[in-house]
C-alpha cells in the first residue's frame, strides 16, 4: 500500500530521478559551508565564524519551510524549480559572500553599539541565500520524485561527504576567496547535469541567461580581495608606513602573511623584562589567518644571548644547563632560537603547518641566520601531542612558549576551541618525555584576574598527582612580569640550589615569583604590584587541601581541561556573568568571557531561527489543511529532531576522538566527516529498498539497534585500538579510523531516508517540513555537541546520541501509518 | 578634517560661555518645532555647544561615579579636581568621527577609523590622574589616534609631545589640535618605539596601546620621578592599567591596576 501511495499521491515527476545533480549541489553547499568558516576565520576571529554558519545554515531549513508552503504551485514546473535553484546557488554562493565581507561587522563593539547588531542580521541575511537555494533544489527533488527519496537522500549526503574532500584538496591549491570561483563553479556543473538528467530540451535563452549570471561569480574571487577586520593584527601591521607583505600562503591550515617593514620593523618580546638594555633584533611578522603574529627573528647565534634571557620563558635554562630540548609549536622560531641562545646542546622544534616551516627555514632561513639549518637544531613537522605520545628520546626541557592549538581553530573544522595541548592528559605525556631531572615549562600571556595561569597550575598539579606524586607542589614554580606568565614543572622535586637561582632569576629581570615549593607570602607580589597577590593565593589554594572550595568560590573556571573535555579556554562561569556584563561600562569589559557567550548566543540564535522558520509556517500549514492530518505532529516533530540531534552528535564525538588518534586535527575532521556522510550515503541507498517493503517500522529497529551496539563497541574499542596503533603511520592509522566508522555510518544512513519515505508515503505534504526539522535540528545539534562536551565530556554527548536514535525508533512515524491501517 | 559648515570650531571659552536661551517664538508648539527644524538643520551653534556642553557634564558625571565604584582598586574615592575639571571642558566631540557624535559623551570607546579608537572618557580621566601632572611637566604620548589625550594632558601640562604611527590620522590629529588652539602641543609621525630623543627626558609618558613589551627606549626617556602609563587589552576593552614609576635611583616600580570594581573570588573584599 506505501509504494501504491507513494506513486498515486499527485508527484507529477516522471523518469529517472537527478541524482547526480543532487549529489554536486548538496557537495558544493557543503564546502561552501567549510569554506565559509576559513574565510571569517580570517576576516573575523573564529568563534565567530562559527556563529555566521549556524545561522546561515538555516536557509537550508527555510527552504523546506517554502517548499512546504509553495508546493501546490511548484510541483507542476519541477523540474524548472530544481535547474532554477541550481542555476542560482553558485551566483549566490560568490555574491552574498562578496556583499557579506563589506558589512564591516566588530564583534568587540557589541556592547557599545546596537548598530553592530543590525550588521550582525545582514550578515545572516546574506548567507543564508545560498544555502537556501541548494536546500530548495535537494528539498523539491525529494519531493518530486519520491519513490527514491531514500536513494536521493543518499546521493545527498555521498555528495556532502565528497564535497568535504574535495574543498580540502581544493584549499591545499587555491586560496580561500578563489575557491569560492570553484564552488561558483559546481554549481554550474551541477546545473549542467542536471538538463542532461533530466533530458531538458535545451534552449538557448536560459542557458545563456544562466551562463552569464555565473560568469562574475566565477570571475569576482580572482579579482577581489579579502576584507579583513581592521582590529585584527595584520591589518593593524598592514596600516603602519612601510609595510610590505613578502608572502602570502595558504593551506587548509591557515593562511599564513609575512610582513616586512623596514622603517619600523616588527618589535615582539612578549614580557620583556623593564631591566633589559635593547628590544629584539629586526623582525619579520608572521600571521596566521590575520591574527596571533609569530616573528621571524633575525639572531645571529654569534652576536649573543639578544633579549632572550630577559623573558619569563627563560628561566628553566637559569636553573639547569638543559642538554636537550624539545619546543613544541615552534612557529616562527623564536623558543628555538632561545634554546640556542641560552645554551642548549640539541633542539627538536615541533611545527604542525609545514607552509610555516618552510617559510622559516628555506624562504626566510637566510634572515633567520640558518636557523633550522643549524647543526643542533632538528626540525620535525607533526601534531604536538602525536609527537609526544610516539617519540621515545628523553628531554632535559620541554617548552610551549605561548602556543595554542593554531591548527584545530584555523582548520575551521574543529568546534570551538578545542585544544589537546593542555589537558591533564597532555601533561602526563609531556613529563613523561623528561628526563629524570628535566622541566616542563609552559608560558601565556597574563590576563588579570588570573586565568590562564592559576588553570596550568591546576592541570599540571592533576597531572602529577595522576603520575603518583603526593605532593605535587614540591614540583612547582610559577612566575610572572605584567605581560607573560611561565609554569615550570619539574619531574623531580626542586632543589635548594635551583630555589636559590629561581629567586636570583626574578630578582634581576623584575618578574614576580607566584609559586614555589618554599615560597613565603611576604615575596609574592613586589615587583608589578596587584591589589592583591592573587596569582599566589591562587596557586596555595590550588594546591593545598582548600582546592575544592577555592575553585567553587573563584569566579572564572579553572576546572583542568581533559581529553574528554579538551577546552582549556573555557573560564566562563555563569554566576559571573552577571557582575561581568553590569560592569561592562566601568572598565570590566574584560571580565566577560566572550567564546563561551558567542556559543550560548549561536545556541539561542539557532533556536529561535528554527521557530521562526519552521514552526511558525508549519502551525499556519496545518490550519490550512486540518483534514490530512493523519500522523501525529507531535511525533513527527520529535522523530525528525532527534535524528538530525543524533547523527551530528555522533560525528562531533568521533571527529573529537579521531583528533586525538590520528594527531592532526584537519585529517581527522576530514576523514571522519567524508567518512561518515558516504558511508550513511551508502546506507540509504539500501533504505531505497527496504522502505518499499512493508517493514519499514521493523528495519528502523534494527538501525538503531545496529547504531547502539556498533557506538557502544567503537566507544569501548577506541583506548585499546588507539594505543595498539598510536605508533603506525597516518595511512594505517586512517585505516582503522574509517573501520571503526563505515558500519555505524552505514546504520545512521537509515533512519532518516526510512522515515522521509514514511511521511512521503502517508503525508506527502508533510514532507519538505520534516526535510526542514531535520535541517534545523543539524545547526543545533553541532553548538548544542559543544556546550555539552565542556560541561559533561563526549562521551555523554556520544550516550546521548544513541538514546535519541532510541527516541527516533519509538517515534518512527511508520506507527502511526499501522494503527490507521484497520480503521480505514 | 572633514567639518560641517553649521558647526565652526568652538575655542575653548566659547564652551564655557553660558548656556543662551532659544528664542521663543511665542507658543510653545511652534517655537519647538523651529527648535527641531533648526537642529536637524545644524543651524545653530549656541544650541550645539550647549547640548555638548550638557552632555559633558553628565559624562564627568559618569565618571565621577565609576571612580567612587572603583575607589578601592585605583586607592582614591576622587579623581584630582584638575583633571576633572579637564574632562568638563575638552570638546570630545570635535575628536570623534562626524557620524558618531551623537555618542561622543557617552562613557565608551568609539572606532574613529584606521582600526583606531578614542578610549572610554573614564579610562582616560583614570590615566590622566594616576600620572599626577604638574603644570610645568613635559609628556611624552606614544600613539596620538584622535588627539583627545593629548589635548586633556595639554591642559594641565607644558608641553606635550605625541608621536602617531599611523600617517593620515597623525596629520588629521595635527590639525584639529592646531584649529582648536592647543599650540603646547607638538606631534609628529613616525615610530614611536625610540621616543622623543630631541625632547627627552619627560616626567611623563604615556603609551595609549601596549604592545608586547615596554620599549627600552621609552623607559630611558623617563626622567628620575617620573611616571609611565599603559592600557593593557584590546582597543575596546582596557584589561589593566600599568603604571610604571622610576625612582630618584632609576629603578622601576610597576602597578598593575584593574579599572574595575570586581575581586575573583566570591566573598572577598
Amino acid at each position: 500500500m506505501a509504494t501504491v501511495a507513494a506513486r498515486t499521491a499527485g508527484g507529477p515527476a516522471t523518469g529517472r530521478a537527478p541524482f547526480v545533480s543532487v549529489a554536486l549541489v548538496s557537495g558544493a553547499a557543503l564546502a561552501y559551508e567549510l569554506l565559509l568558516l576559513r574565510l571569517f576565520s580570517i576576516i573575523q576571529w573564529h568563534h565567530f565564524a562559527y556563529m555566521v554558519i549556524s545561522l546561515a545554515l538555516i536557509g537550508l531549513g527555510a527552504s523546506g519551510t517554502f517548499l512546504a508552503l509553495m508546493r501546490e504551485r511548484l510541483l507542476p514546473r519541477i523540474s524548472q524549480v530544481f535547474v532554477s535553484c541550481l542555476a542560482l546557488f553558485g551566483p549566490a554562493a560568490a555574491g552574498c559572500y562578496a556583499l557579506a565581507q563589506q558589512v564591516g561587522f566588530n564583534t568587540e563593539e557589541i556592547f557599545w553599539d546596537p548598530g553592530q547588531l543590525l550588521r550582525l542580521v545582514i550578515i545572516y541575511l546574506l548567507l543564508a541565500v545560498p544555502f537556501f537555494f541548494a536546500g530548495c533544489a535537494i528539498g523539491i527533488a525529494l519531493m518530486g520524485w519520491r519513490e527514491s527519496i531514500p536513494r536521493l537522500y543518499g546521493a545527498d549526503l555521498a555528495g556532502a561527504g565528497i564535497g568535504s574532500i574535495a574543498l580540502m584538496t581544493a584549499l591545499t591549491v587555491v586560496f580561500p576567496l578563489q575557491a569560492l570561483s570553484l564552488i561558483a563553479l559546481a554549481g554550474s556543473l551541477a546545473l549542467l547535469v542536471a538538463v542532461w538528467e533530466l533530458r531538458l530540451r535545451w534552449r538557448i535563452s536560459p542557458a545563456l541567461i544562466f551562463a552569464l549570471m555565473a560568469l562574475p561569480a566565477l570571475a569576482w574571487p580572482w579579482r577581489a580581495d579579502l576584507v579583513v577586520s581592521p582590529y585584527k593584527p595584520l591589518s593593524q601591521a598592514l596600516r603602519i608606513a612601510g609595510a610590505t607583505v613578502l608572502e602570502q600562503r595558504s593551506s587548509p591550515l591557515g593562511l599564513l602573511t609575512v610582513v616586512s617593514n623596514e622603517r619600523v620593523p616588527l618589535r615582539h618580546a612578549p614580557g620583556l623584562s623593564l631591566q633589559a638594555p635593547a628590544g629584539p633584533p629586526p623582525q619579520l611578522g608572521l600571521y596566521v589567518d590575520a591574527g596571533a603574529v609569530s616573528p621571524i627573528t633575525a639572531w645571529d647565534p654569534t652576536a649573543g644571548t639578544a633579549h632572550f634571557g630577559q623573558l619569563t620563558s627563560a628561566l628553566p635554562y637559569y636553573l639547569v644547563q638543559p642538554g636537550r630540548v624539545l619546543v613544541l609549536g615552534a612557529g616562527g622560531g623564536g623558543a628555538v632560537q632561545q634554546a640556542l641562545a641560552l645554551g642548549a646542546e640539541r633542539v627538536d622544534a615541533v611545527e604542525l603547518n609545514s607552509q610555516v616551516s618552510a617559510l622559516v627555514r628555506d624562504q626566510f632561513g637566510a634572515f633567520a641566520h640558518g636557523l633550522f639549518q643549524n647543526p643542533r637544531v632538528r626540525l620535525h613537522t607533526a601534531d604536538a601531542r602525536g609527537f609526544v605520545s610516539t617519540d621515545r628520546a628523553a628531554y632535559d626541557l620541554i617548552q610551549l612558549d605561548l602556543v595554542d592549538a593554531l591548527g584545530s581553530s584555523a582548520a575551521g573544522l574543529n568546534a570551538l576551541g578545542e585544544s589537546y595541548l593542555f589537558t591533564v592528559e597532555a601533561m602526563e605525556d609531556y613529563l613523561a618525555r623528561l628526563s629524570p631531572g628535566g622541566m616542563l615549562a609552559t608560558t601565556r600571556w597574563v590576563r588579570v584576574p588570573p586565568r590562564d595561569a592559576l588553570k596550568l597550575l591546576a592541570t599540571a598539579a592533576e597531572a602529577l598527582r595522576m603520575l603518583g606524586s603526593s605532593d605535587p607542589g614540591k614540583h612547582i614554580v610559577l612566575i610572572r612580569g605584567w605581560a607573560t606568565s611561565t609554569l615550570l614543572v619539574k619531574k623531580t622535586v626542586l632543589t635548594d640550589q635551583e630555589l636559590r637561582s629561581l629567586r636570583r632569576f626574578c630578582a634581576r629581570r623584575g618578574f614576580d615569583l607566584a609559586y614555589d615549593p618554599s615560597i613565603r607570602a611576604e615575596e609574592a607580589n613586589r615587583h608589578n604590584v596587584l591589589r592583591r597577590p592573587w596569582f599566589h593565593d591562587g596557586a596555595v589554594a590550588l594546591l593545598g587541601n582548600e582546592r575544592q572550595g577555592f575553585l567553587a568560590r573563584y569566579k572564572f573556571n579553572l576546572t583542568p581541561a581533559t581529553d574528554d573535555r579538551p577546552y582549556f579556554g573555557h573560564f566562563f562561569k555563569f554566576k559571573t556573568l552577571p557582575e561581568a556584563l553590569s560592569l561592562r561600562g566601568r572598565g570590566g569589559a574584560a571580565l566577560v568571557e566572550w567564546g563561551y557567550l558567542v556559543l550560548v548566543a549561536t545556541l539561542l540564535q539557532a533556536l529561535v531561527g528554527s521557530a521562526l522558520l519552521v514552526l511558525l509556517p508549519l502551525t499556519l500549514l496545518q490550519r490550512a489543511r486540518p483534514a490530512q492530518a493523519t500522523l501525529s505532529t507531535l511525533r513527527l516533530v520529535t522523530c525528525f529532531a532527534a535524528i538530525g540531534l543524533a547523527f551530528l552528535f555522533i560525528e562531533m564525538a568521533f571527529i573529537q576522538r579521531f583528533t586525538l588518534f590520528l594527531h592532526h586535527p584537519l585529517y581527522a575532521a576530514v576523514a571522519v566527516l567524508s567518512a561518515f556522510l558516504i558511508f550513511a550515503g551508502l546506507g540509504s541507498l539500501l533504505a531505497n529498498r527496504l522502505a518499499i517493503q512493508r517493514r519499514a517500522r521493523a528495519w528502523m529497529g534494527f538501525a538503531v539497534i545496529g547504531i547502539s551496539l556498533l557506538a557502544s563497541i567503537d566507544l569501548a574499542l577506541f583506548g585499546t585500538l588507539f594505543e595498539l596503533f598510536a605508533g603506525h603511520v597516518l595511512w594505517a592509522k586512517l585505516g582503522i579510523a574509517i573501520i571503526l566508522v563505515a558500519p555505524l555510518a552505514f546504520c545512521m544512513g537509515l533512519p532518516l531516508p526510512l522515515a522521509l519515505a514514511q511521511v512521503a508515503s502517508s503525508q506527502p505534504a508533510l514532507l519538505p517540513w520534516a526535510w526542514a526539522i531535520n535541517g534545523c535540528a543539524s545547526v543545533v545539534s553541532a553548538v548544542l555537541a559543544v556546550m555539552l562536551a565542556i560541561q559533561f565530556g563526549f562521551t555523554l554527548v556520544l550516550i546521548l546520541a544513541v538514546l535519541l536514535y532510541a527516541l527516533a525508533g519509538l517515534t518512527f512515524p511508520g506507527n502511526a501509518l499501522q494503527a490507521e491501517d484497520p480503521l480505514t | 578634517m572633514s567639518d560641517p559648515a553649521g558647526s565652526p570650531a568652538l575655542p575653548q571659552s566659547s564652551v564655557r560661555q553660558p548656556a543662551l536661551p532659544p528664542r521663543s517664538c511665542g507658543t510653545l508648539p511652534a517655537g519647538t518645532v523651529i527648535l527641531i527644524m533648526a537642529l536637524l538643520l545644524g543651524l545653530t551653534p549656541s544650541t550645539h555647544a550647549d547640548r555638548y556642553a550638557t552632555q559633558r557634564t553628565g559624562m564627568v558625571q559618569l565618571i565621577r561615579q565609576d571612580v567612587i565604584d572603583t575607589s578601592r582598586y585605583i586607592g582614591k574615592e576622587r579623581l584630582d579636581p584638575a583633571v576633572m575639571s579637564v574632562m568638563g571642558r575638552v570638546p570630545r566631540h570635535e575628536f570623534v568621527p562626524e557620524p558618531k557624535r551623537a555618542r561622543a559623551y557617552a562613557n565608551q570607546p568609539l572606532a574613529i577609523g584606521h582600526g583606531q579608537t578614542i578610549s572610554q572618557p573614564y579610562i582616560v580621566a583614570l590615566m590622566t590622574d594616576l600620572l599626577e601632572l604638574n603644570s610645568t611637566d613635559q609628556v611624552l604620548e606614544v600613539g596620538t589616534g584622535s588627539g583627545y589625550q593629548a589635548a586633556v594632558l595639554a591642559e594641565l601640562t607644558r608641553t606635550v609631545y605625541t608621536i602617531e604611527i599611523i600617517e593620515p590620522l597623525g596629520r588629521a590629529a595635527t590639525a584639529r589640535l592646531a584649529r582648536l588652539g592647543y599650540a603646547n602641543i607638538h606631534g609628529r609621525v613616525g615610530d614611536g618605539y625610540y621616543g622623543w630623543k630631541e625632547q627627552a627626558p619627560f616626567d611623563a609618558i604615556i603609551v595609549t596601546a601596549a604592545a608586547s613589551h615596554v620599549p627600552p627606549p621609552l623607559l630611558k626617556q623617563l626622567r628620575p620621578g617620573g611616571r609611565m602609563i599603559i592600557p593593557v587589552g584590546s582597543r575596546f576593552m582596557v584589561q589593566d592599567l600599568l603604571l610604571i614609576e622610576k625612582s630618584p635611583a632609576g629603578e622601576f616600580a610597576v602597578r598593575q591596576i584593574l579599572p574595575v570594581r570586581f575581586v575573583p573570588l566570591t566573598g572577598e573584599h
